[in-house]
């Protein structure tokens, strides 16, 4: 963890959520989210379900509407203008908690599909560059297969490396470990662990925290809708001050 | 004693068991057929009697196809050469095929022009159905339309090439504007359609040669089963993207576009076939010009495509309520606009879903284009029992020329099945 503390983050401001509010309907989510993500942060959030943690983040690439407040992503406003929107979505990428790979098409034309269409880039680049990602999460010898024939912690791996074939500034991770055997966790987070320590921003919602210590430089807890904590990963666990964290943090570390 | 019990309890494996073929009993026929056709007394009983069943069946009905008469003149010829025996008087498909085939006023000397059309559809369509094949010949494809129309129902040349050239017009002001803003695009590209076709038009009726070089048939000359391909290839390929279409449009945010939709999906739905073909036949000139005469044929087409699209844009909707919404997310999430994200990652695996129930409404649809035969138009059916069984010669004919018709749809038909279920396994790539 003293290794990850060295990584650099500048001063300049990826995600600034301001005074953000959503609504369900009429069940308040999201209460008055104020948040500034420096570039290179590593933020992991955790909550119990429930609280808005998943919401927050598909709020910033807008999967989710917000109805009050203001999100700017690397100084783009996010509003119900479309343009604004891609813009957004293809500097964002995101990693699912049930992968969502396309079935139909082989790892290799998951990677390479949005920088064609998206980036306008030639097919032969965007398969060297897909392939340069897939060989960094240590899958390039399934380029060819389809994601039904691949493990889940395969096919997370690709959904990262999807994502990363975008080259995005940020990476938003929703739960990346929550659908996958114990055994497959592993390689997942150390796919994350190398993303971060080359001083991508990120944003992560999980219940790893053995990840969150060894990586996080800043941890938010959630809770009904707002966030009630937020600390160094140090800090964050050895002296929780409030309430609800307490209670979290004993029933999760308890065992 | 915690000795002890690890003494009996504790295992461990050194070795894997090799591999050894199953009893030579519990293979092939003979295992086959124990099980299934003798495995207790009352399945045996069940084996017997179906035997019986089958040999009750086929004994009166082999004797018939092959004692069948397959050259005579008349029913009462083939009654008299088979003499009191049973057999089928198949002479009426030898005498009336091509009336059966073409109906009875498309011209005998211009058959060569539906079959050769019918030749190059199966070139056309190739392509399209089995898409390893070269991209290339998809060049016939897009011709085939305009080929097609020529030969079938001859004509000035100028014709079908203004036809086509609207078309290409249509396609290219849509390419253009149609990148910057969809609706720019989309009625430019019609509009530019409709100026050549206008413009064309007009050029036709000044040129027009005193003789073309096809001999023109006009629409009411077709018939036969020749009509029932030909409704039934149209209406197949035009209301499959008509259906794609208004499935989306159902699904749209846009209030307008989605009442629209639902409204014309509904009422359709709502509406029995045959009563559309009415209106089509007797009633759609009223919502045409006055001077203007729509075609019985295209008047039909459109009908039978509206009605067979709305089925098709519900078994899509099911396609598409079946994905994830997590597909929807990922292509948002990757920064595909909506376009994008259908024709790239939505319509692919929806469509894939959809085949059973688009191939089902598609074989459905070319069986119900027999029903035209109630509005005068002599396709197969109406042939039949129309012109052929009013004959003096021939009335009374009936197993065989039904038969006949049902063995014609019939290898359609499963034709279709077939390829649906070839490409079901060849679109596979789920790995369930």
């Amino acid at each position: 963890m003293a290794e990850a503390q060295k990584l650099e983050i500048s001063d300049e401001i990826a995600i600034d959520i301001r005074n953000m509010n959503k609504w369900f309907g009429s069940f308040h989510v999201l209460r008055d989210i104020d948040l500034q993500v420096r570039r290179g942060e590593r933020i992991v959030i955790a909550g119990p379900s429930g609280s808005g943690k998943s919401t927050m983040i598909r709020c910033i690439n807008a999967l989710e509407e917000h109805q009050q407040g203001s999100i700017e992503v690397d100084g783009t406003l996010l509003s119900s203008d479309l343009k604004n929107i891609d813009k957004i979505r293809s500097e964002v990428g995101m990693v699912f908690q049930h992968f969502n790979l396309f079935p139909h098409l082989t790892i290799l034309e998951n990677c390479t599909l949005a920088p064609i269409w998206v980036r306008k880039i030639p097919k032969k680049d965007a398969e060297a560059t897909a392939m340069h990602f897939l060989e960094k999460v240590k899958i390039p010898e399934q380029a060819n297969k389809y994601p039904g024939q691949l493990s889940g912690g395969q096919q997370q791996r690709v959904a990262i490396a999807r994502s990363l074939c975008m080259r995005p500034r940020i990476m938003l991770f929703d739960e990346p470990t929550s659908a996958l055997d114990p055994e497959m966790i592993k390689e997942v987070l150390d796919t994350m662990v190398s993303l971060a320590e080359e001083g991508m921003t990120m944003l992560c919602v999980t219940h790893e925290m053995g990840f969150a210590r060894q990586v996080a430089n800043r941890v938010i807890f959630m809770d009904a809708g707002q966030i009630v904590e937020q600390n160094e990963p140090e800090e964050f666990f050895n002296n929780p001050q409030n309430e609800r964290t307490k209670l979290f943090l004993s029933q999760i570390l308890g065992h | 004693m915690a000795d002890t019990h690890a003494h009996s309890v504790a295992f461990v494996r050194k070795d894997v068991i090799p591999e050894s073929p199953p009893p030579a009993r519990q293979t092939g026929v003979p295992k086959w057929l124990r099980e299934n056709l003798f495995s207790s007394w009352a399945n045996t009983a069940l084996t017997i009697a179906a035997a019986w069943a089958i040999y009750m069946v086929l004994s009166s009905f082999l004797p018939w196809i092959l004692n069948g008469v397959w050259d005579a003149s008349s029913l009462s010829q083939c009654r008299e050469i088979l003499a009191g025996k049973t057999g089928a008087c198949f002479a009426v498909l030898t005498e009336r095929w091509h009336q059966l085939l073409f109906g009875f006023t498309y011209p005998s000397e211009l058959y060569w022009r539906p079959v050769l059309a019918f030749i190059i559809m199966l070139v056309a369509f190739a392509p399209v159905l089995f898409f390893d094949l070269p991209r290339q010949m998809l060049v016939v494809t897009v011709l085939f339309p305009f080929i097609a129309f020529y030969l079938i129902w001859g004509g000035p040349l100028l014709t079908p090439i203004i036809a086509f050239l609207g078309c290409v017009a249509g396609y290219l002001v849509f390419s253009h504007y149609g990148k910057a803003n969809f609706a720019t695009g989309f009625f430019g590209g019609i509009a530019a359609a409709f100026i050549v076709w206008s413009i064309g038009g007009l050029l036709v009726d000044l040129v027009r040669p005193e003789e073309p070089w096809m001999t023109p048939v006009p629409s009411r000359d077709l018939g036969g089963f020749m009509l029932n391909m030909m409704l039934g290839v149209t209406c197949v390929s035009l209301s499959v993207p008509l259906g794609i279409v208004l499935a989306l449009g159902r699904q749209s945010d846009m209030p307008l576009i989605k009442a629209v939709c639902v409204i014309f999906i509904e009422f359709i739905r709502g509406v029995p076939l045959i009563t559309l073909l009415f209106v089509a036949s007797v009633m759609l000139a009223y919502f045409f010009p006055p001077e203007s005469t729509v075609d019985l044929f295209l008047r039909v087409v459109i009908m039978i495509t509206m009605f067979s699209s709305a089925y098709i844009a519900e078994v899509i909707r099911g396609g598409l309520a079946a994905l994830p919404k997590g597909q929807y997310e990922a292509a948002d999430s990757l920064g595909l606009d909506y376009p994008q994200a259908m024709r790239l990652i939505i319509l692919p695996q929806a469509l894939k879903i959809s085949i059973p129930g688009i191939v089902n409404v598609a074989v459905g649809l070319f069986k119900d284009t027999t029903l035209v035969s109630v509005i005068s138009m002599f396709d197969l059916i109406g042939m039949i029992r129309g012109p052929i069984l009013a004959s003096t010669e021939w009335s009374g004919v009936y197993w065989e020329l039904f038969g006949f018709a049902a063995l014609l749809f019939f290898v359609v038909c499963y034709g279709i099945s077939q390829y649906s279920q070839w490409l079901e396994r060849r679109l596979a790539t789920d790995h369930r």
